[in-house]
């Protein structure tokens, strides 16, 4: 469902993604993990179609997100780190116009919204402005904007960040009820969030892949806190090892 | 075309839920009503010292068209240099410091279509705001007798000056996330396109040539005198066309980066 193949993004000399690859069948919850500034970012924006990749490739849905770019974004929903709301839109005003442009046929828009405010619990503030809503509902807003058209593949960049406890545990509620055909990537840097609600873990470091597993296989290796803290070690080991042979 | 109209629905419903929008019509129709009573009392004053002396020469010359609507509409042409920017300031900087522009440029539109569609938007308000001014003309019509003729040209050249700003201004905008930047970049490029002209007579044959054809002024000034020229509409499209094709690779350039 997304397969993602030698992936390497440059600004200028700094090297924000440097080869990386990994897979996600249908259906699946990947977790995203990494320290902050790891490329977790860069790498959705690229398979979002937002940036191009310098090298590599990925494939969403088995269509390539460079050649192909309006396929993917067809079928790609994206919850940026900040959800990207207009804040003098009300929610549902808001809901529609994405609707739109996300190019659905206008006989279905009024369901769709219908539907994602039920999902994502917006009833209550549905003719609110979004810039009077506070950051849980902004959240969920963003969300809603992500599923308006039922694409197969989420893209979820640090959907909890900012949330109380309460929230956090009603979204990822919410995205484990998404979850079903869907394949869900999710970047966060919540450790036990991974482990309740995803089924495979890919662990980005300095722009590389350090780990890719499944949960159950991972899971008998300790808790995802060692075994993160272990590939990151293992990789800033080899990365050092590297720089004194060379 | 669905989503032009869509993104520049959107935009316009935007401008009109923000004081921006109310603030610059507001100050645009004050001054404009200011300049248009003082041309008026200017125009009256004459009126009555040369009936006063008896000079029907003068008084053949003295219209409406050229002592009131022609100064009017370069003087509502300089208040759209200023306030233009502020219009278009936000339309894509505001979308990328809030984070929108990921949205914009994550669904499936055409970059023609999102640069479009803020273009329209933008072009709507600003025509909105020219056509208020247009009551002027009304005023003159029913008190007075002006050559049609001559005011529709003039107000074609007016909006047709204000559609160039607005590209420019998008332009501006979509080079920078901060909206001041924006402002100031279109302000001096539209001040700078204004006044080009001012060596044209000292620089040379045909350096004067190129500046006056550069120059908004000089093509607006001859649809204020109600010329309306295949020349002047090929420059105005031209300025319009060469803005939003640089914005559409501005925009574009996300992806070469």
């Amino acid at each position: 469902m997304l397969e993602v193949r030698n992936l390497t993004k440059r600004y200028g000399d700094f090297v924000a993604v440097r080869d990386i690859s990994f897979t996600a069948a249908q259906g699946q919850i990947l977790g995203f993990l990494g320290p902050n500034g790891a490329g977790k970012t860069t790498t959705m924006r690229i398979l979002t179609g937002f940036l191009p990749a310098t090298s590599g490739t990925a494939k969403v849905a088995g269509y390539d997100v460079f050649t192909e770019s309006a396929e993917v974004r067809r079928r790609i929903g994206y919850l940026p780190e900040n959800p990207p709301l207009y804040t003098e839109m009300t929610a549902e005003a808001y809901l529609r116009f994405v609707a739109r442009i996300k190019g659905m046929p206008r006989s279905a828009i009024e369901d769709a919204i219908d539907r994602v405010v039920q999902t994502c619990g917006l009833e209550s503030v549905r003719h609110r402005l979004l810039g009077q809503l506070s950051k849980g509902f902004r959240q969920r807003a963003g969300l809603a904007q992500a599923l308006i058209h039922d694409p197969p593949v989420l893209v979820l960049d640090e959907p909890t960040i900012g949330l109380d406890p309460i929230q956090i545990r009603e979204i990822r509620a919410l995205i484990q009820q998404l979850a079903g055909q869907r394949t869900i990537i999710l970047s966060t840097h919540i450790l036990p969030e991974v482990s309740q609600i995803c089924e495979k873990v890919v662990i980005i470091n300095e722009g590389r892949v350090v780990l890719e597993q499944d949960m159950a296989t991972l899971k008998s290796g300790g808790t995802l806190e060692d075994v993160f803290l272990r590939a990151i070690a293992k990789a800033h080991d080899a990365d050092h090892a590297a720089e004194a042979t060379a | 075309m669905r989503n032009v109209f869509t993104i520049a629905g959107r935009e316009i419903r935007s401008y009109f839920v923000s004081p921006i929008a109310y603030v610059v019509l507001t100050g645009y129709l004050l001054l404009g009503g200011w300049f248009f009573f003082n041309l008026l009392a200017r125009f009256n004053l004459l009126l009555t010292i040369y009936s006063a002396q008896q000079n029907p020469q003068v008084l053949e010359r003295l219209n409406l068209n050229e002592f009131v609507i022609a100064p009017l509409l370069h003087n509502l042409s300089v208040i759209l240099v200023i306030l233009v920017p502020v219009i278009t300031m936000r339309s894509l900087a505001e979308e990328k410091k809030a984070g929108t522009y990921e949205l914009l440029l994550t669904s499936p539109l055409r970059i023609s279509e999102i640069v479009l569609g803020k273009f329209l938007g933008a072009f709507v308000f600003v025509a909105i705001m020219v056509a208020t001014t247009f009551v002027y003309a009304l005023i003159l019509m029913v008190y007075g007798n002006p050559e049609m003729g001559v005011i529709l040209a003039g107000y074609l050249g007016l909006l047709l000056l204000a559609t160039a700003f607005v590209a420019v201004g998008v332009l501006m905008s979509s080079f920078t996330e901060n909206q001041i930047i924006a402002a100031v970049s279109c302000l001096v490029s539209l001040l700078l396109l204004y006044i080009i002209a001012w060596p044209a007579d000292s620089a040379g044959e045909v350096m004067g040539s190129i500046l006056k054809y550069m120059s908004l002024t000089e093509h607006f000034a001859q649809m204020v005198k109600g010329v309306v020229d295949t020349k002047d509409l090929v420059y105005f499209a031209t300025v319009i066309v060469l803005a939003l094709f640089l914005t559409h690779r501005s925009v574009e350039s996300i992806r070469w980066r």
